[in-house]
């Protein structure tokens, strides 16, 4: 279907995308430049990786990052997945307008304000009840887990309104205990969605910067902090170095896991009409019995 | 728009998923709590309901309570509002010295305005670089569809830090668009682009693009497309039907993309840092350079307040529309 002209399309499509993707080129071009001035070009070299391997400072703060934003995933999705739930499927209840408020207002909430906030209630907590003792991991994977479950509660809410009930109904039609239709049937099909959550949990927490400067505490430096406090004193070519590597990660990654969620998706379509087929069958067969 | 059977079936496999949550603990602890009342619906509503009101609502609370305190030289460094005085009765301090100290001075409100027609440009720029991208995707073939899609999302699966870091190298004097243009011979001086507005509005577009279309799309892809045949029918030219049909039914994604690139752009605070001018009065650097420079968190939690209390109708506004797009209950 190609309504209107297709140049302005072609033509809007390339401009965008071409101002989408020359930053990224131009960091991982300039990544294998042998001069230090990052933007003159120098000669081809991959010394600026070695360099950022040798960089303890950088790779402690990657390694925290790491355990971080897997451990901000994993809780994120558990608890996005329940508020989920409880959007698409509980119907109105008391408190429903002040719990869908709070599941997406931290989805546009500038991130000062929510690093401030959260900074105070680990202060006032501390004064009142003694924990957190002080701040670090903790308090960045507890800020993390509140702001990113937000973004897993969305995806997980749209997947189960688009979901076709029938299955679940058949389950319970054929005798099924609900908690078994939720863990056979709805967790795996909303499988994808809660992959797609977790990375996406995942990958925000790897790249917070202000919320993790309010609550971190001194000697539990991210990733982000790190490459602020190098990147505001100027350009300097091992983050570039960095940049690739993760956006090469991340490229692999996304294609690795599309491929491999189509492919689920179409192994997923064909046994649920083949159960549905087959409940089908019974019904019939008990008609005539 | 609940289907007959809805809500019992989602009240039967979240009790379901209740019963899975409470056999998790101790079975006792599950019998316990039931004994007290508790349903397994009640138990999957509680617990993101009570992880939210500690630490997304209470807070709020907590930022109100040390905007209206003293400022003094200690670790947490502020005043406590309640006051024994003589063991006996509980004083209660309100000092709206640091409110008072927003309006007084200029540098506050003048961080206001600047963010909110940096955020509203920013936004605006979204939209028409963002829309015809959207439209563009949306009238693809599916196949194609994804692709491009998926293209849009990429650079939002990068670092978004080491993206911004990426236009200093592109926007300063040294930089690739100043290197290119003198060796083209255009210009003979490097034009400053770094350090300016301009900077802080390409990073802001730049980070916040894919927020601008992809509720764009899903909007215009779900368009009913003969109503443009029916347009074209009566008569109506492309580009009138395009502004008749087409812009008026795509409003909802309009309005949900600029909300999704207003709101946190207001406060953004790494973009001015990293591409704008040490000058620029961003409010969301305000709140950064009192709280970490001048470690005076009293003001802080006022700026904070200040621009919460701002941006509290857009919010709600977007939660909303979020709530009906994403299939929750209409009213």
């Amino acid at each position: 279907m190609t309504h209107g002209r297709p140049w302005f399309r072609i033509g809007a499509l390339a401009l965008g995308f071409a101002f989408l993707y020359i930053p990224i080129i131009s960091l991982v071009v300039y990544s294998f430049n042998a001069s230090r001035l990052v933007t003159v070009w120098g000669g081809f070299s991959t010394k600026w990786y070695g360099e950022l391997l040798r960089n303890q400072q950088i790779l402690d703060a990657a390694w925290l990052s790491l355990k971080v934003a897997a451990i901000t995933a994993t809780i994120a999705v558990a608890l996005g997945t329940l508020a989920g739930m409880v959007l698409a499927r509980f119907g109105p209840f008391k408190g429903r307008t002040l719990f869908s408020g709070m599941t997406t207002a931290p989805l546009v909430m500038p991130e000062v304000i929510t690093g401030l906030s959260l900074l105070l209630l680990f202060v006032t907590m501390e004064q009142l009840i003694g924990w957190p003792a002080g701040r670090g991991a903790t308090t960045i994977i507890i800020a993390h887990i509140t702001f990113t479950m937000a973004f897993v509660t969305v995806i997980v809410q749209s997947r189960l309104s688009q979901m076709d009930e029938s299955l679940e109904e058949a389950a319970l039609d054929l005798g099924a205990k609900p908690a078994k239709v939720f863990f056979l049937i709805t967790l795996p099909i909303i499988f994808p969605a809660l992959l797609s959550g977790w990375l996406l949990a995942f990958t925000l927490s790897l790249d917070d910067l202000v919320i993790a400067s309010f609550v971190a505490g001194p000697g539990s430096s991210t990733l982000p902090m790190v490459v602020f406090s190098k990147v505001r004193l100027g350009v300097s070519p091992d983050i570039n170095a960095l940049a690739t590597i993760l956006i090469a990660v991340v490229a692999v990654g996304v294609v690795f896991a599309g491929f491999w969620m189509t492919r689920q998706q179409k192994i997923q379509e064909r046994d649920a009409q083949m159960a549905l087929a087959a409940n089908q069958q019974m019904i019939e067969s008990m008609k005539k019995g | 728009m609940s289907a007959p059977g809805y809500l019992p079936l989602g009240q039967r496999i979240s009790s379901g998923l209740g019963d899975a949550v409470a056999s998790f603990g101790r079975s006792s602890v599950g019998r316990g709590l039931r004994r007290l009342g508790f349903t397994g619906r009640a138990m999957v509503t509680s617990v993101p309901f009570l992880w939210l009101l500690l630490f997304f609502l209470i807070p709020f609370a907590i930022v109100l309570k040390i905007s209206f305190s003293d400022a003094r030289i200690a670790m947490p460094p502020y005043d406590p509002l309640l006051h024994w005085v003589d063991h006996q009765v509980l004083q209660v301090k309100l000092n709206l010295g640091n409110y008072a100290f927003l309006i007084e001075d200029p540098l506050y409100w003048k961080s206001y305005l600047n963010s909110i027609k940096i955020a509203g440009i920013s936004t605006l720029l979204c939209l028409l670089l963002g829309y015809p991208m959207a439209y563009g995707i949306a009238r693809s073939s599916p196949s194609t569809r994804n692709i491009l899609l998926l293209l849009v999302i990429l650079p939002f699966w990068t670092s978004f830090l080491l993206r911004v870091y990426a236009w200093i190298g592109i926007l300063k004097n040294n930089g690739l668009i100043n290197n290119a243009l003198m060796s083209l011979g255009m210009i003979d001086q490097p034009i400053q682009m770094l350090q300016t507005d301009f900077a802080v509005y390409i990073g802001i577009v730049y980070s916040y693009l894919p927020f601008m279309i992809l509720p764009l799309y899903a909007n215009l892809e779900k368009m009913d497309l003969t109503l443009l045949e029916a347009a074209a029918d009566l008569g109506s030219r492309p580009w009138e039907s395009f502004l008749k049909v087409t812009l008026p039914l795509s409003m909802p994604g309009i309005i949900a993309g600029c909300l999704l690139v207003f709101i946190p752009a207001v406060g953004e605070f790494v973009i001015p840092a990293l591409l704008g001018d040490p000058g620029t009065l961003m409010i969301g650097k305000v709140l950064w350079t009192e709280f970490f420079n001048n470690r005076d968190w009293p003001v802080a939690s006022a700026v904070a307040i200040a621009l919460l209390l701002f941006l509290v109708i857009p919010i709600m506004y977007f939660q909303r529309a979020q709530d009906v797009e994403a299939g929750g209950v209409h009213r």
